[in-house]
């Protein structure tokens, strides 16, 4: 799956999920939901949190510029090297470089939404430098063949027996369909890339500014692995990941393990300051940065939409999300899905590709109740419907005409009170032509969009003509 | 006596006459002193969540002039269409403009109907009674953009003879979302056909909402699944005897 599409056709793509994907979804899901609810409940000050949560990320945003700057100078002074990447085109290179370099033949990866979003694995490989994911998850992708499904969970829609078959197929064995077992094997599989890899690649989930520190957030121990046994470590970070301090990341601390996986903590937490400063030290002895852009500085612009940057990658909104659940993340077309996944793509891609994104959602609000740093999503969806349907100062429209029209008639149709109540008068004579005792069926498009799924109540506005009655009776 | 104007919503109108009737009496028995604007249509809420806020306003300009011959406040039966008055009419004119004044004036007296009887009225027995197995549905824009989340179930509760049973995923969304139905429908019936299953699940012969839209969508999901559990906007049952 590319992750630079020309087009997203979410209502295509949704209609050709196999029913297995909607149901490991539902269950994994659901044991993520029950898990962050029991863990809020633990803590009284959640909304507090929440808050703060929102408003560090809201300032950060606001102070990118100085934050950034502070975050290059201390991790230079501690003997890493940051570059900027202004593109994907940019950051592929600059890894590519850094690889060529060090005659660099094979890379691990511990889990990384950036590298996914500028298509990494593919770009080292096409330089013959075999990239291998040590996430679980990742790792079962990378075999498969796909893209994540979920932006914490990237192998959520498969279950036991496929990835069981996934194992026995690549790996050349009878894989047995037990969790445990299947990690013990991918487990040792992958200690032996450890120990031959001459470059880790990892994302980041924090920047912190005061001290040039990356931090990674893990539960399986090969983000370390990845991070420590090479002697060379390069992370990738889109720039949203800045936050001022390490008093800032306590807050977020607290929100992410919770929201994400229902964990008080996650497992490991790991704060890399710079590469090893002596013999006697652990750790790389070349510690690379690559801070991509890829068109976030003009999303900063937008007052409304840049609030998606106030995102901790938890994947609550996806978990709770009914439209996500149903469909997985593969009807997104991206590599974030859901709803965050909805007001990310049409940003970073732009509406014309992703037009079909921001009416994925009933906005049902489910997300914006759950999400640890307030991002308000229907909000930011309407707004993305509004720059589709009218355009902004960031887009022009890419609604097709025909709605275009139809929305022009509804206005006029509703602004009016006599067009409407001639209209109500007229509907209920089509009733006969659809009915089936109180509903109808079978209707022309474009009902037929509704009546195909549930038929329609039948048409029949008497409340003028009743409430009239009684009046001039009473 | 209080005073009230009636919001029918464009969807109570054109399906649910009943409904709307039994408003009026369940107000009217209850003391409120009822006025009818004949000039409403619709709130505008299908136009503004698509994205068409420019052809929202003249939509939205017909609704408070309807509205605005009296200042008495303004009572429906959603919570989707009467958030959308509340929350975003507002934003829909410039501030410091006669339309921002008239939103924010007609923002802050629409009211729904069981947030008016529970929270205005002060009521949460109106005397009905229904001796059936019951459960409910909490809509999305009832329950989160109005903040509503035990108005409807003190008043379900107060209803004699009824027999209550709870609704697995009660807060997940039926599936309708306006025109999201008809963009999307196949993801609209998956979401439809959880909500149908788990309204069957529960043993309930009676499923309530407060909902127009989310009423349309689960009877009509529960008639193509075949099943006699009725669909009920809370206003019918807490009209029935």
């Amino acid at each position: 799956m590319s992750n630079t599409p020309t087009y997203i056709g979410f209502e295509e793509y949704s209609q050709h999920i196999p029913a297995s994907i909607p149901a490991a979804v539902q269950q994994a899901t659901s044991r993520f939901i029950v898990g962050r609810a029991a863990r809020v409940a633990e803590l009284p000050e959640w909304e507090q949190l929440r808050q703060a949560g929102s408003d560090i990320r809201l300032h950060t945003i606001e102070n990118m510029d100085v934050y950034l700057a502070q975050f290059e100078e201390k991790v230079k002074a501690a003997g890493g090297h940051v570059h900027w990447a202004e593109t994907a085109e940019d950051a592929r290179q600059i890894v590519l470089e850094i690889a060529k370099t060090h005659h660099v033949k094979m890379a691990v990866k511990s889990k990384s939404m950036a590298t996914e979003e500028i298509n990494l694995n593919q770009a080292l490989e096409a330089a013959g430098i075999e990239a291998i994911e040590t996430d679980l998850g990742e790792y079962i992708i990378q075999i498969a063949g796909t893209g994540p499904s979920h932006i914490l969970a990237p192998a959520v829609h498969l279950k036991k027996e496929e990835v069981a078959a996934l194992f026995s197929k690549h790996l050349h064995m009878n894989a047995p369909d037990d969790p445990i077992e299947l990690a013990q094997i991918a487990r040792k599989t992958l200690r032996e890339k450890f120990l031959a890899a001459e470059m880790g690649i990892s994302g980041g989930n924090f920047l912190i500014a005061e001290s040039g520190t990356l931090v990674l957030v893990t539960n399986e121990g090969n983000g370390r692995m990845c991070t420590t046994m090479p002697d060379l470590h390069v992370a990738v970070v889109g720039i949203d990941k800045i936050i001022p301090d390490w008093e800032s990341l306590t807050v977020f601390l607290k929100l992410l393990a919770r929201s994400a996986t229902g964990q008080k903590l996650s497992t490991y937490t790991q704060f890399i300051s710079g590469a090893r400063r002596s013999e006697g030290e652990f750790g790389p002895n070349e510690f690379h940065i690559v801070l991509l852009d890829n068109g976030r500085s003009n999303i900063l612009k937008d007052p409304i939409g840049r609030e998606v940057f106030k995102c901790i990658r938890c994947g609550s909104c996806v978990n709770v999300c009914p439209v996500y659940k149903n469909v997985g993340g593969f009807a997104y077309g991206w590599f974030i899905s859901g709803p965050i996944g909805a007001i990310f793509a049409p940003q970073m891609l732009g509406t014309q590709t992703a037009r079909e994104l921001p009416y994925a959602s009933t906005l049902c609000g489910a997300c914006a109740d759950v999400c640890p740093v307030k991002i308000p999503i229907p909000t930011i969806l309407r707004h993305l419907r509004r720059r589709v349907a009218q355009g902004d100062e960031f887009s022009k429209p890419s609604m097709p005409a025909p709605l275009q029209v139809t929305a022009s008639l509804t206005s006029a149709a509703l602004a009016s009170h006599w067009v409407y109540r001639f209209g109500t008068r007229l509907l209920p004579l089509i009733n006969p032509l659809f009915r089936h005792n109180n509903w109808l069926t079978n209707m022309p498009y474009p009902l037929s969009r509704w009546t195909k799924v549930r038929p329609l109540p039948a048409f029949g506005a008497h409340f003028r003509q009743w409430w009239k009655k009684r009046r001039t009776t009473k | 006596m209080p005073k009230a104007q009636l919001f029918l919503t464009c969807l109570g109108d054109q399906f649910y006459t009943g409904t709307l009737q039994n408003m009026t009496r369940l107000l009217e028995q209850l003391g409120v002193e009822l006025v009818f604007p004949a000039a409403q249509t619709c709130c505008g809420q299908p136009l503004f969540n698509n994205g068409f806020e420019d052809k929202t306003r003249a939509v939205a300009l017909n609704f408070m002039r309807a509205f605005n011959q009296s200042d008495a406040p303004i009572i429906g039966p959603s919570g989707s269409c009467v958030s959308m008055v509340k929350h975003h009419y507002p934003a829909l004119f410039q501030v410091g403009t006669p339309e921002h004044a008239l939103a924010l004036d007609i923002s802050s007296r629409i009211f729904e109907f069981t947030e008016y009887l529970v929270h205005v009225l002060q009521v949460t027995d109106v005397g009905a009674s229904y001796p059936h197995k019951v459960t409910y549905h909490a809509s999305c824009h009832y329950l989160r953009e109005m903040g509503l989340k035990t108005e409807a179930k003190a008043l379900i509760h107060a209803v004699k003879g009824l027999n209550f049973v709870p609704l697995n995923e009660e807060d997940t969304c039926c599936g309708f979302g306006g025109a999201f139905t008809v963009t999307y429908p196949e993801v609209s019936r998956s979401m439809m056909e959880n909500k149908v299953r788990n309204v069957i699940a529960s043993g309930a012969d009676t499923v309530i909402t407060c909902e127009p839209g989310c009423l349309m969508n689960i009877a009509g999901g529960l008639q193509k699944a075949g099943s006699s559990i009725r669909a009920m906007h809370i206003i019918d049952l807490l009209a029935s005897h």
